[in-house]
């Protein structure tokens, strides 16, 4: 990129052979994975050429470096005819009202859209039962949204790298299932008690781990996740191994369950039964959860804690010299996250009726941290654009008919969702490592207030 | 005694198979001072990419096993080299300067691809390969008990011997050893001397993803199973080797890799198997507590 930028033209046969070394390192990649495939066969493995698949995908190459180039090369042209030099770099507040104006509109436009999802699926679809899969799917949704704002506290606010958050959804989820299938408790006495464990757990982790550097801690975190789950496979007595624990109680409202008969929720409220309501019920439920996560995480913010937890974001050494207590700072942020990760857990159980380790594996925890940095730690809408994005957009994918007409009929965008979720990582830590840039204006300021530019965060010690 | 015996000689052939993904965590954390996490990853490839070429080469009618192994050996070393030159390239060199999780995250976003484009590519089912090498010798035998060392552990065990002399010999002896050394003293010192310090990084990668292709065709020799998650759970225990050796530390990453490898036999063979994952993962969280240098590495200091 910057040996393009340097060259301010370079020729078109320089430009294809560039693209040529590209697709030539493509082929070399894709040899021999792509190019044959196993399969197991009468005797043992057998091989299935796919040459046409490789010289597709390098001709994709070849001809993205060679827009790549051609773009680069406009680019650098007009930056040679531009007078100033600085206006090359990026500008030290790039855009902030632009940036900042986008947020505060757009929470509140998602909130609405969330709160009146159901009614529009069940209007657009004419019915409540036919609108189950949209609900469905905006729970799903708002379940990832919910543990990216939770993580978000972790990783977006106190810049904590946390690998290991699923750990706490698990300590939830199981908290729920075994205190109402043991002890049968209800959903309402475990939710805050399934908070607290994970809370607990949180703050148990968090104070050996807390005074390591980032990307220890971020390892140590991925140990502790691993290290609970397969407590949860192998803990057969108790947690039921790997095939987890089920029928577990469902949801109520607030001790009314959901059931046909007149002390059933619909003959409470005079309604003619129909399941939905538990489905719209559980909705609801998620949504509330989630706007408890993101409410609390904005007044915490213009507390002392919230800001404490910022100024660690980016120097800890200078927090250190200004008197804050770092640990017990971190430890703050580890244990709400994972209390709202426990929340998130019993709600999971309590929706799914069943919890196996399988749900906790550190594939969870990358996705939702992935969420979490595509939505540009620290921004609430980043976050939940980012879930919406991820979770959403492949589910919708898979419906598009002629999508399974160009590429076969076996295609299944949801294979495809973790490689994006990969690739969408690397590209923003390379475009967008701070996400977006007006949220790193500070909450609190001295005098005028500006946004904190990407060479002040170059060196965080976070 | 037998038991032990025959345990220690598992545990080292495991162990010298971290010790050599290890190196490749330890260089790139001396260098560049990233937990390179998707070496793992890079590793599961080189799996891959030995499995096919093995498969490819009997369907050429390549029978003799030492030519094989000799070819599939070449071939996954440079395709994997190619593979860690990519993934530097693409997704950790645009970094540098950033903060310091971005590579962290970057690396992270680099594992997920990796592990799903191989899902996507070889399918999810687990691919078996049957034995190449079978039969050992019998070291002794007592109360029916045989204690035997197997072809397949003389040959890893060779191989890696070999391999890190050879390594050895780069690091210590040759310009791009004394180049590589220099970047990882002071980077910025290194290139104002007129070293080339991105080479030396690219380098330094490929390096790291040759010595995981080795280790990747070892563990498909030893093993005959791989599978597109297999990335994930030796990859953390290689790294907890290099972190045990003391990270930034070649000869610890590899005494790392050994102790990694004996503790987790003598844990399953002694305790419980189903544990033995556990066991590595709480030495990796109680190394990196209350020993963060290591057995051989240098203490942190951190500069304002």
């Amino acid at each position: 990129m910057a040996a393009a930028q340097t060259r301010a033209s370079a020729s078109p046969a320089a430009i294809l052979r560039d693209a040529g070394l590209f697709a030539l390192a493509a082929f070399g990649l894709c040899v021999p994975i792509v190019s044959y495939r196993t399969d197991l066969g009468n005797n043992g493995l057998e091989l299935t050429p796919r040459w046409g698949l490789v010289a597709g995908l390098c001709a994709a190459v070849f001809v993205l470096r060679v827009v790549q180039r051609l773009v680069l090369e406009r680019r650098a042209a007009r930056v040679a005819l531009t007078p100033s030099p600085h206006q090359a770099s990026e500008p030290v507040g790039a855009e902030p009202n632009a940036g900042q104006r986008l947020p505060r509109l757009g929470l509140p436009l998602f909130v609405g859209f969330a709160l009146f999802l159901p009614l529009i699926a069940a209007l657009a679809s004419g019915g409540l039962s036919p609108a189950r899969y949209w609900i469905d799917l905006g729970i799903l949704i708002l379940t990832y949204v919910m543990l990216g704002w939770g993580l978000n506290i972790v990783v977006g606010l106190a810049g904590l790298l946390d690998l290991g958050y699923v750990a706490f959804y698990a300590v939830g989820a199981y908290s729920y299932a075994l205190l109402s299938t043991v002890f049968g408790l209800s959903f309402w006495v475990c939710l805050p008690l399934a908070g607290l464990f994970a809370g607990l757990w949180g703050v148990m982790l968090g104070f050996p781990v807390l005074r390591l550097r980032g990307d220890y801690l971020a390892i140590v975190t991925l140990a502790f996740g691993e290290i609970i789950r397969l407590v949860l496979i192998n803990w057969t007595d108790v947690t039921g191994g790997a095939a987890g624990i089920t029928s577990i109680p469902r949801a109520t409202f607030f001790g009314v369950p959901f059931k046909a008969g007149p002390d059933g929720f619909s003959g409470l409220f005079g309604l003619a039964f129909d399941p939905m309501h538990r489905i719209v019920f559980l909705y609801y439920l998620i949504l509330a959860l989630a706007l408890i996560t993101s409410l609390v995480t904005l007044r915490l913010r213009r507390l002392p804690l919230g800001r404490a937890w910022e100024a660690l974001r980016e120097d800890e050494i200078a927090c250190r010299s200004l008197g804050i207590d770092t640990t017990k700072t971190k430890l703050t942020a580890f244990a709400l996250g994972a209390m709202f990760g426990g929340f998130a857990g019993s709600f999971f159980a309590v929706r799914q009726g069943f919890v196996s380790p399988e749900s906790f594996n550190f594939l969870e925890s990358a996705i939702i941290l992935a969420i979490v940095v595509l939505g540009g730690m620290g921004s609430q809408l980043g976050v939940a654009v980012a879930a919406v994005a991820m979770v959403g957009g492949p589910e919708l994918l898979r419906n598009l008919g002629f999508l399974k007409a160009v590429f076969g009929e076996g295609f299944d965008p949801n294979e495809f969702r973790l490689l994006l979720f990969g690739l969408a990582m690397v590209a923003m830590m390379i475009w967008r490592p701070r996400g977006l840039i007006a949220d790193r204006m500070p909450t609190v300021a001295l005098g005028r207030r500006r946004a904190i530019g990407k060479d002040l965060v170059r060196e965080g010690h976070g | 005694m037998d038991v032990f015996v025959q345990q220690l000689i598992n545990g080292l052939t495991l162990g010298s198979i971290y010790g050599l993904i290890a190196i490749g965590y330890t260089m790139v954390f001396g260098i560049i001072g990233m937990v390179n996490f998707a070496h793992g990853d890079v590793f599961m490839v080189s799996t891959f990419i030995a499995l096919i070429s093995f498969l490819v080469l009997t369907a050429l009618g390549i029978s003799s096993v030492a030519l094989a192994f000799l070819l599939v050996l070449v071939v996954t070393m440079a395709l994997t080299a190619l593979w860690g030159f990519s993934v530097e390239r693409i997704a950790y060199r645009p970094l540098r300067g950033s903060f310091r999780l971005a590579p962290l995250i970057s690396a992270i976003g680099v594992s997920i691809f990796l592990s799903n484009f191989v899902q996507v590519a070889q399918g999810a089912r687990n691919k078996s390969l049957p034995s190449l090498l079978d039969g050992g010798l019998t070291l002794f035998e007592r109360d029916g008990y045989a204690v035997t060392l197997s072809y397949k552990q003389i040959l890893i065990m060779a191989v890696t011997s070999v391999l890190l002399l050879g390594f050895w010999y780069l690091v210590q002896r040759t310009p791009f050893g004394r180049a590589q050394r220099a970047c990882e003293q002071d980077r910025k010192m290194a290139a104002l001397l007129g070293i080339d310090v991105d080479r030396t990084i690219s380098l330094t990668f490929v390096l790291g993803a040759v010595l995981a292709a080795v280790a990747g065709l070892l563990y498909l020799l030893y093993y005959g199973v791989v599978s597109f998650s297999d990335g994930f759970v030796p990859g953390v225990k290689a790294f907890t080797a290099a972190v045990l050796g003391g990270i930034g530390s070649l000869p610890g990453a590899v005494i790392g890799g050994l102790i990694i490898g004996l503790i987790e036999t003598f844990w399953s063979a002694y305790f419980s198997i189903e544990y033995k994952d556990v066991a590595a993962f709480s030495i990796l969280a109680i190394v990196l507590i209350f020993m963060p240098s290591g057995l051989l590495g240098r203490a942190e200091v951190e500069k304002v």
